[in-house]
């Protein structure tokens, strides 16, 4: 098992449920869902607490991260996206503390999974689609009609906005998952060297030192991915939220 | 690279296996995991369930606030900075107010010392002019004194002249001569 670079996103059921015929079991993967909601609102929430009108230091990280959130929103969407505000945030937070705890070594990484990440792309663009019709009605389908096209191109910009927005929830949910995927392989193949060369005697054991100086670079560049897949993820969101906003370019 | 067809594979001898033993095969070497639908709805569920309550508690909870705490601190500031102002417009006026009251009392004091000046020198000037009047008198008085002594010496002059005369005359001459003669040609004489 220690080998394989796959078995870490292997799942194990902690307490088997099946309902319907559907399993529902409670994983692995569930138990860190929970983790990450405990960490994310426990921070939040405790460090909060006070009200302080002068920040400890803990208090500001919890505001710097809404803050962030807040000028990206309404840097992306408009005053207007304020409304998506507990949305945004919850998922720029969610996704970054699972990102975050997944860098524990034996830890379980919630977003490696695809299903995970389509399942937040979807209720990205689940929110856009319905606040969009909603707000909008029928006039949220201009989304797909840039203003200032000859009519000629008509149709085949229109081809080209319906299908660049039905690729966005993939788009979406593979770049995360495909970055937390491939950057824990990366890290478990080169850890692994180290311990395939460190077994071949003195020379491999001096020669080990080479992938575990690029565990370690690998490593720093994994908590930025998971930093930046959080952030790109919130960005688009925000991008998105706008269409659903303002539909007409 | 050989991802691809173990996952193909894969997902044959799981759909076999799931349909015969339901649950226990993830664990399965070969497959790989998140491409294994067998779970997708627990991860589905699970993942409904916490990113609810977190989405909840955000929403409910923290981002109120955290918004109301950074709201509080903008007030505050704000206020803040209105008092300072405030009492920088009172400093500026008490400033104000204390150089108008120094540049009163120095024209008072200018003022003062003018009229002192001006009231000491009247003052003075009629004590000169009093004394000098008095002077003045003085002098007269003392003229006219001495024009009377003078006066008077004068005409006891002719008196003691024709006493003089008369003595010489009867001394001389052994006779008698009249006070009235001799007053006579005394004043022929000095006439």
């Amino acid at each position: 098992m220690a080998n394989d670079p796959i078995s870490q996103f292997q799942l194990s059921r902690l307490v088997p449920i099946e309902i319907g015929g559907m399993d529902f079991s409670f994983t692995n993967s569930s138990l860190f869902m929970v983790a990450t909601t405990v960490v994310a609102a426990g921070f939040l929430m405790t460090t909060t607490a006070n009200r302080g009108l002068i920040p400890t230091r803990l208090q500001s990280i919890s505001e710097m991260a809404y803050e962030f959130v807040a000028s990206m929103l309404r840097d992306g969407a408009g005053s207007q996206g304020m409304r998506f505000f507990p949305l945004v945030f919850s998922l720029f937070m969610f996704v970054l503390i699972a990102n975050l705890l997944g860098m524990f070594p034996y830890f379980f990484t919630v977003t490696s999974h695809i299903i995970v990440t389509f399942a937040l792309a979807m209720l990205v663009i689940g929110t856009v689609v319905i606040y969009g019709v909603m707000k909008h009605g029928l006039s949220f389908l201009k989304l797909f009609v840039p203003s200032g096209i000859p009519g000629v191109l008509m149709p085949l910009v229109v081809m080209i906005e319906v299908i660049s927005f039905l690729s966005r929830p993939i788009s979406l949910s593979v770049r995360l998952f495909a970055n937390m995927l491939a950057g824990h392989i990366t890290l478990k193949v080169f850890a692994g060297f180290i311990v395939a060369m460190g077994a071949q005697g003195a020379l491999g054991f001096m020669g080990a030192a080479l992938p575990l100086l690029m565990t370690i670079a690998l490593t720093g560049l994994e908590f930025l991915v998971a930093f930046l897949q959080a952030y790109v993820f919130a960005v688009l969101t925000c991008m998105y939220l706008n269409d659903a906003l303002h539909p007409s370019h | 690279m050989f991802v691809t067809p173990a996952y193909a594979e894969s997902h044959a001898t799981q759909n076999a296996n799931t349909e015969v033993a339901g649950h226990g095969e993830a664990q399965g070497g070969g497959s790989f995991p998140p491409f294994d639908p067998g779970l997708y709805p627990s991860q589905l569920l699970w993942l409904a369930i916490t990113f609810g309550i977190f989405y909840l508690l955000v929403s409910k909870v923290i981002a109120p606030r955290i918004g109301g705490i950074l709201e509080d601190r903008h007030d505050r500031i704000a206020e803040d900075l209105d008092e300072a102002n405030r009492l920088k417009e009172e400093s500026d006026a008490a400033v104000a107010a204390y150089e108008q009251e120094l540049a009163d009392a120095r024209r008072k004091a200018n003022e003062i010392a003018t009229t002192s000046r001006e009231k000491a020198k009247a003052e003075s000037d009629a004590e000169r002019a009093k004394h000098e009047e008095a002077l003045n008198k003085k002098l007269a008085e003392s003229e006219a004194n001495v024009a009377a002594v003078k006066a008077k010496a004068l005409a006891e002059v002719d008196g003691i002249a024709s006493d003089t005369a008369q003595a010489i005359v009867e001394t001389l001459l052994g006779g008698k001569v009249t006070k009235a003669e001799v007053n006579a040609a005394v004043r022929d004489v000095v006439k």
